[in-house]
């Protein structure tokens, strides 16, 4: 636990110095005050709240990043070619997605990844789930033959 | 180096702005309110990252590029939960998506539709 509060310290800290560029006695005392503020409140408040979760910006998540946003810019060319289109060729589903996806981490990483897709809005996150309202059918039959999935299950958060 | 910078810059800016254009035009033309929602995230998740990115590199002091990189990284956070929240709303107010096979998706008079869809969600 004592790590954890060390690891927020430190982020915060990086997060200061990096927003304000001004490096006097005064302001670096400032920003260490705050910072210390912030971290005195989040441990008064996960007291109460009892489940704090960190994600570790590790290598696997930037390369997931990159992969997923590979593919928001194939579903915004997609989806921009609807809107372009004269025909406007939408063929609505909203249906559900059974997935295996377990900590809360990975279903919300998983849940946020399908809505960031353009074409693709998750309505509603269940125990073994998700309502997914997609543009067309191949937008599901993408997320059905789980790539997305297998990817989120394996950055093991 | 400077004028492929301003090159590839000014490229950003203006697929960015054009997309942008684009997420206002489906928003219109699309029948309801799911469909629009998909319409919007265009402008969410590649115009505004587009347009943060040609913004970056016009962008001198590193400092700022750090705080353009922390906008890009917040927005990118935020909009899918924006927009799951939206939908939630949507459907809790009770307004059903408008499915594969409903003519409304057929007419293409999307001024009429719009109407419609007023009338209903009122």
């Amino acid at each position: 636990m004592d790590r954890y509060y060390a690891y927020i310290l430190l982020i915060l800290g990086v997060f200061w110095l990096l927003l304000s560029g001004h490096y006097t006695p005064l302001l670096l005392s400032l920003g260490g005050g705050s910072v210390a503020v912030v971290v005195w409140f989040m441990w008064r408040i996960d007291r109460i709240d009892g489940e704090p979760f960190v994600i570790h910006v590790t290598l696997r998540v930037i390369g997931y990043s990159f992969w997923l946003f590979k593919e928001v810019v194939k579903a915004n060319i997609d989806v921009a070619s609807r809107i372009w289109d004269p025909n406007m060729p939408l063929a609505p589903v909203w249906v559900r997605l059974d997935t295996t996806v377990s900590t809360p981490l990975e279903k919300t990483t998983y849940a946020n990844s399908i809505t960031l897709t353009p074409g693709t809005l998750t309505t509603d996150v269940e125990d073994d789930h998700f309502m997914v309202h997609s543009l067309s059918e191949e937008g599901i039959e993408d997320l059905r033959r789980g790539e997305m999935e297998r990817r989120v299950r394996k950055l093991g958060i | 180096m400077a004028a492929s910078l301003e090159i590839l810059s000014w490229f950003c800016f203006l697929v960015g702005g054009g997309l942008c254009i684009t997420g206002g035009v489906g928003v219109l033309r699309f029948p309801d309110f799911f469909t629009r929602v998909h319409a919007a995230s265009v402008t969410e998740t590649l115009a505004t990252p587009l347009l943060l990115i040609g913004l970056m590199l016009q962008l001198d002091n590193w400092l700022d590029l750090v705080k353009a990189l922390y906008v890009l990284l917040f927005v990118l956070i935020t909009g899918p939960t924006a927009a799951h929240a939206l939908a939630k709303g949507a459907l809790h107010h009770g307004s059903k998506p408008v499915l594969s096979g409903d003519p409304k998706l057929q007419t293409g008079d999307s001024e009429s539709n719009n109407r419609e869809d007023e009338s209903s969600n009122s």
